[in-house]
């Protein structure tokens, strides 16, 4: 047994590095401790005007009418806005525009609903005020006729012949391109359906693969919806300039997103909106769309002065996205001796009130770490009348875990098999072939699973009634895409550093550290910022934990851009060719004078002689973002008289590829098991047979706290992804993938009932007790 | 010759074949070669009016989802797939 403490590195790496893996501050610390970083709501413009929304009261209904007169006399009111002034581009499947997954249709209609209200909380107009409190009378006296329709509300209730239809024209795709869904053409005589996608994977014969099986297990899972919870609401202020153009504030995981869809929805040129990057208080893939800046734009524009609007607690949790409530079936065929011979699933997630639920990417995740060599997975997209659901660290891939990770566990109990043994026996290599057809990268499964395996963790005896132990890993793609860096050097041997990725898990210090490593400087000498859609190249969202991947290789370029540059600037100044010169430990040398040498200093304090300012740039795209995968293992103990959970320790060990700053991803890893035990065992919307959710607010959403959590240890594994130079493959996602199973292999080991359905909470979970001294489970 | 991997939803459009060898040195050529044998294909993956692949169509070339799209080079030996394209969060 290795001698473990918490929070340890193990590597695969010898590279010496000397920042690449050290843990400075991170540059935003200092600000954000003390209340100097500016949110979206910070912003306070001249003239300032204050938006607010009127939402829908009903889960679904028909907007007969508006009428806003009454509103628009008030005193103090400058501005009122409904659908009748957004754009409304065309939902037909096809016309889906600039490669991105929206429909600007179903966008427009979601910021402002059109025709009808398709969700409670809904919005449905939009009040611009002198003051907030004038703007929240005015919405009093905005009179909305509704014809209020029968909800629904659950997926496999939506997906029946008589079913309310959410919406009467969309188009049922069934193609390989999982779209965010459509509309029928207006001569497509097809009926309307609310199965927005359904698609499928096969690979070998299943049929086949369970004949070979000595052991089957068929099981059923269940999700609820849950809000990714971010701290800051939702804000965005809007202000129009003279010559036309469009300034909007606000918060994001990518301003070029705000860019485009104000863009879009207002109608003007993309190059006509700078969109300003406000620091963020947390997204987990929910601020990768928007909601407030397009209509503060609108009221802005109509106003003629600048307009805020910000989000109430209960408007984030009724109007912005949460994730999918899920049904699985998994069917896991094995071997006595421990081989998956077989495996299919079925995956039905609600997308909420417009299509696009993350369902591709729980379908393609649910199996990559294993070795499956038949094996059947389809997914269903489904709309509901419940808000549109938005990205939630790694996608679809917690919920289609908790299918497959608790099949395994039951296979593993049927053959009498440790479930890390099993796990190690069945694991995902580099070449192991995909269900869903790719050859696997490389990727460090068997290493984290070798690492769990010597964990004291797992052999410490864990003795007393009610308690449990349980094992589950997870897998995640994670992603890459265009990223932008500019570097500036000044004179005194400092470098600005504009980046295009929002710095929403201290990337800023990650992207900032690997220019330094480039450059031998240290990296406090490095000052990084987020620069706004006019100041810094297009940069993709920051999501699919691709920022320390993606934008690190940018800053990376563009310090081998500087590096050059100052190669050609010494050569100059020594009157030798490039190719005498190398830049070695910060400083620039002669290859065979060790008289001829500067340092990046020096050389900095002379650019403007060499011929001017020094400005290393980089617009990179980079492929191969590498998967990301991890084992976690939880103790709990049952309260039998309660039904409460306490998680008496948890060990994540995962795959970081290189850890850049390991503090960060420690901070990841422990942050993703948070949320992870809160989906596990508490948070739920808790909507009543309205289809209107009645625990929107902190006090009755139950996130857990500090004081719910033991030390959540981690284990970095370091298995280097092969596509980045210093090894970067995502960490911010995985992490949360395993949890939900792993606690309920943990209950079922505490207390011999399996709970198969989310939240595992005190009342589940007496039930389970009840049951089993009922003579069930 | 490329071997490109057709999804699963695809697979009527190709007589049931999961697994076909088309000529093509890019994702382009494969896409343009894939149509003159099974026609409806390139309908399916590629987006006249954006000259690029359809929104939501991820390529995977050799293991790699490629984030230059058409122009990915292919060679003699590839494995091409097509798949739904995943958002992070």
């Amino acid at each position: 047994m290795l001698d473990y403490k918490p929070n340890i590195v193990l590597s695969n790496d010898d590279q010496e590095y000397k920042v690449i893996g050290t843990r400075p501050v991170r540059p935003d610390g200092a600000d954000k401790v003390t209340g100097k970083a500016s949110y979206s709501a910070d912003i306070n413009l001249p003239g300032m005007l204050f938006g607010k929304m009127l939402r829908s009261p009903h889960a679904h209904a028909v907007i007969k009418s508006i009428d806003t007169s009454k509103a628009e006399a008030l005193p103090g009111v400058r501005a009122v806005v409904t659908s009748a002034d957004i754009l409304k581009p065309s939902g037909r499947a096809s016309e889906l525009a600039e490669g991105a997954m929206v429909n600007y249709k179903f966008l427009s209609n979601n910021v402002l609903a059109d025709g009808k209200a398709l969700y409670k909380g809904h919005a449905i107009a939009a009040v611009a005020a002198a003051s907030p409190h004038v703007a929240e009378e005015a919405l009093k006296l905005i009179e909305v006729d509704y014809e209020v329709l029968t909800p629904v509300m659950d997926a496999k209730e939506a997906m029946k012949e008589d079913a309310p239809l959410v919406h009467e024209r969309l188009a049922g795709l069934t193609t390989a391109a999982i779209r965010a869904g459509g509309v029928l053409d207006d001569d497509d005589p097809a009926r309307g359906t609310n199965i927005a996608n359904h698609f499928e994977f096969k690979l070998g014969d299943p049929d086949e693969g369970f004949a070979q099986a000595d052991v089957v297990v068929e099981k059923e899972v269940s999700t609820v919806a849950v809000h990714q919870g971010y701290i800051e609401p939702h804000s965005g202020t809007a202000q129009w300039h003279e010559d036309g153009s469009l300034t909007v504030w606000s918060s994001s995981q990518g301003q070029f997103t705000v860019r485009d869809y104000t863009a879009r929805l207002v109608g003007i040129p993309v190059s006509k909106v700078r969109a300003i990057p406000m620091e963020i208080g947390g997204g987990f893939g929910a601020k990768l769309t928007m909601y407030m800046e397009p209509v503060a734009a609108l009221l802005a524009r109509k106003a003629g002065a600048p307009v805020k609007m910000s989000m109430s607690r209960t408007e984030v949790f009724e109007a912005s996205g949460p994730t999918s409530g899920t049904y699985i079936t998994v069917k896991l065929g094995a071997t006595k001796e421990g081989k998956i011979t077989a495996a299919t699933s079925t995956l039905i997630f609600e997308a909420g009130a417009f299509p696009g639920s993350p369902v591709p990417g729980g379908a393609q995740c649910m199996m990559s770490a294993y070795d499956i060599p038949n094996a059947y997975i389809e997914g269903y997209d489904v709309v509901v009348n419940r808000p549109k659901t938005s990205a939630y660290r790694a996608p679809g891939s917690p919920a289609a875990a908790f299918a497959m990770e608790t099949a395994i566990d039951e296979v593993c109990e049927k053959i009498g098999m440790d479930p890390i043994e099993f796990r190690l026996l069945n694991s995902s290599k580099e070449g192991t072939r995909r269900v869903t057809g790719p050859l696997m990268p490389r990727v460090g499964f068997i290493e984290t699973l070798e690492a769990a395996k010597a964990h004291p963790h797992y052999s410490e005896p864990l003795e007393g009634p009610f308690r449990g132990r349980g094992v589950a890993s997870g897998f995640w793609g994670n992603n890459t895409g265009p990223s932008s860096a500019v570097a500036l050097v000044h004179p005194d041997g400092k470098i600005s550093l504009t980046e295009g990725s929002p710095d929403i898990g201290g990337t800023r210090a990650s992207v900032s550290q690997q220019m330094a490593e480039v450059l031998g400087i240290p990296v406090e000498d490095i000052n990084p910022t987020v620069g706004d859609t006019d100041s810094i190249g297009f940069t993709s969202n920051t999501g699919g934990s691709g920022v320390t991947f993606k934008t690190g290789f940018a800053a990376y370029t563009a310090a081998q851009d500087i590096k050059q540059q100052m190669i050609e600037r010494a050569a100059k100044l020594w009157e030798v060719t490039t190719d005498d010169v190398e830049y070695v430990d910060g400083a620039l040398q002669h290859k065979s004078d060790p008289e001829l040498r500067l340092t990046f200093q020096q050389m900095a304090a002379r650019q403007t002689p060499t011929g001017g300012p020094i400005v290393g740039s980089a617009g990179v795209n980079p492929p191969g973002a590498g998967p990301a995968i991890g084992t976690h293992i939880v103790d709990l103990e049952v309260d039998p008289d309660t039904g409460k959970v306490t998680i008496l320790r948890y060990t994540a060990l995962q795959d970081a590829g290189k850890a850049i700053h390991p503090s960060y991803v420690e901070g990841q890893i422990q942050g993703g098991v948070a949320q992870g035990i809160g989906w596990a065992l508490n948070e739920e919307y808790f909507i009543n047979d309205q289809g209107h959710m009645v625990n929107s607010s902190y006090l009755d959403y139950r996130m857990p706290t500090s004081l719910d959590l033991p030390m959540i240890d981690t284990v970095i594994v370091e298995v280097a992804n092969p596509n980045h130079p210093y090894g970067v493959r995502g960490v911010g996602e995985v992490c949360i993938v395993p949890p939900m199973a792993a606690i309920s292999n943990a209950l079922y080991d505490a207390i011999g009932v399996r709970l198969n359905s989310l939240p595992m909470n005190p009342g589940s979970v007496l039930e389970a007790l009840w049951s089993k001294d009922n003579g069930g489970a | 010759m490329p071997e490109v991997w057709i999804p699963t939803t695809m697979q009527s459009l190709t007589g049931g074949q999961h697994r076909v060898q088309v000529e093509g040195r890019t994702v382009r050529q494969v896409i343009n070669n894939l149509e003159q044998v099974y026609p409806g294909v390139k309908a399916i993956l590629y987006d006249e009016e954006e000259d690029d692949l359809q929104a939501g169509v991820a390529v995977i070339v050799d293991g790699e989802a490629s984030q230059i799209g058409l122009l990915e080079r292919v060679q003699e030996t590839s494995e091409v797939h097509f798949l739904p394209a995943i958002g992070g969060g």
